[in-house]
């Protein structure tokens, strides 16, 4: 199984990245292989739409599990309508939100955390 | 002849020269006023007109017939704005998102896609006394203004004056505002906010190839760099109206300085002049 896993950086240590749709990297666990492989993220700076293109782009990879901080309204319905489940953690890093995520402590999430825009910067990454 | 009055920083006084020229002009030829700041229009507070008839304004939005889509996605890879996705074999539309390009009906194989229209704002227009009024409000979270006020222009009649207030800031809103005039005024203060967003205005207007001067509102405020930088840049200032504080009293009881202090007129109705000397020997110079 594909887990997608919104980070700062490329590899299992990096810290997580809590934005989805303007995250800098995801790093792409495949479960079955115990093999990381890590993505920039090209809507990082998008005009708008950054929400629906990341998780098209995530979509088409098939990734069937996300684990992020907080997730916009429009990237969650093209998640949900692909059948990807998402979860939300405060883990510091990858590997933590993995083992978090396979414990069963992560919160699923079936309902935006955040409006839309949430990652542009303006009022965001207030925690 | 259509005139645009534009700035770059808000709240220099758009309003208050396009109002006041229309008010004092209006006894003389036919005027108009465009209210294109859609996001916040407010010249109707100053020119109370009767509004007459209202218009909504669409946007041509995707709407995908499953019957025919087979989920390709080609529709999603040539959306530049990300107005549509493809999950779990089926297309999603986001209409918030689109610019109503076409391009997804345009690039659909399966001709699946058709567009309907998605109301983004209304067009209002009616009378103030011999002032012919409209503006365009759009609708509350939608992101997309230049639709709003090209619907706005749209209107802009031949013959006579046909005065625009446009948005502040020199982003698409105001070139769509400021796009096709004959003639562009730019309002400031004499404020280093008000000098610096001048010059992004300036630069804007001199990209579209508009001839401009420029109206310092608050002149008696401030310091004197926006007038050394028009001098240096040889741009015309037209008129300058000091700092007065029964000005500012008159303004909050949403009324117009010619009105109140007719004094002003000759002022005005002299602006209006020199534009149509300015445009004329623009015309003339092309001509050669």
């Amino acid at each position: 199984m594909k887990v997608a896993i919104t980070a700062q950086g490329k590899d299992p240590a990096a810290a997580m990245d809590p934005r989805f749709g303007r995250c800098q990297y995801f790093v792409i666990a495949d479960t079955e292989k115990s093999t990381f492989e890590a993505v920039a993220n090209d809507n990082l700076a998008a005009g708008g739409g950054a929400g629906v293109a990341t998780a098209q782009a995530l979509v088409n990879r098939g990734v069937e599990v996300v684990l992020t901080g907080n997730v916009g309204p429009n990237a969650l319905r093209v998640l949900q309508g692909a059948g990807v489940k998402v979860y939300s953690t405060t883990a510091p890093t990858v590997q933590a939100a993995l083992q978090q995520w396979q414990a069963g402590g992560a919160t699923p999430l079936s309902q935006a955390t955040v409006g839309s825009h949430f990652g542009m910067g303006r009022g965001g990454n207030r925690w | 002849m259509l005139v645009t009055v534009a700035s770059g920083k808000g709240g220099t006084g758009k309003t208050t020269i396009v109002t006041n020229l229309a008010l004092a002009l209006a006894k003389k030829m036919p005027v108009q006023v465009l209210d294109c700041d859609v996001e916040e229009p407010n010249a109707h507070l100053f020119l109370h007109p009767v509004f007459q008839e209202e218009e909504e304004v669409t946007l041509p939005v995707p709407e995908v017939d499953n019957t025919k889509c087979n989920g390709c996605g080609k529709c999603s890879e040539v959306c530049a704005f990300h107005a549509l996705a493809v999950a779990g074999g089926k297309v999603m539309t986001f209409p918030e998102m689109c610019h109503g390009c076409g391009g997804c009906a345009f690039a659909c194989p399966q001709g699946a896609i058709t567009e309907k229209p998605y109301r983004i704002g209304v067009v209002a227009r009616g009378q103030a006394g011999r002032i012919d009024f409209a503006h365009g409000r759009i609708d509350v979270g939608v992101p997309l203004a230049p639709p709003v006020i090209r619907a706005v222009k749209r209107l802009a009649r031949k013959e006579g004056l046909t005065l625009i207030d446009a948005p502040p800031g020199t982003s698409c809103p105001v070139v769509a505002a400021v796009k096709d005039s004959d003639f562009c005024l730019l309002v400031t203060e004499p404020t280093p906010f008000g000098l610096n967003d001048l010059k992004l205005a300036v630069g804007m207007v001199r990209e579209l190839g508009i001839p401009f001067a420029v109206v310092i509102n608050r002149s008696t405020l401030g310091d004197l760099r926006v007038e050394r930088y028009c001098r240096q840049e040889r741009i015309p200032v037209l008129l300058k109206i000091p700092f007065d504080k029964r000005y500012a009293a008159t303004y909050a009881r949403g009324k117009c300085l010619v009105e109140e202090y007719p004094d002003w007129v000759p002022a005005f109705v002299g602006l209006w002049q020199e534009i149509e000397r300015l445009v004329s020997q623009r015309a003339r110079a092309a001509g050669n």
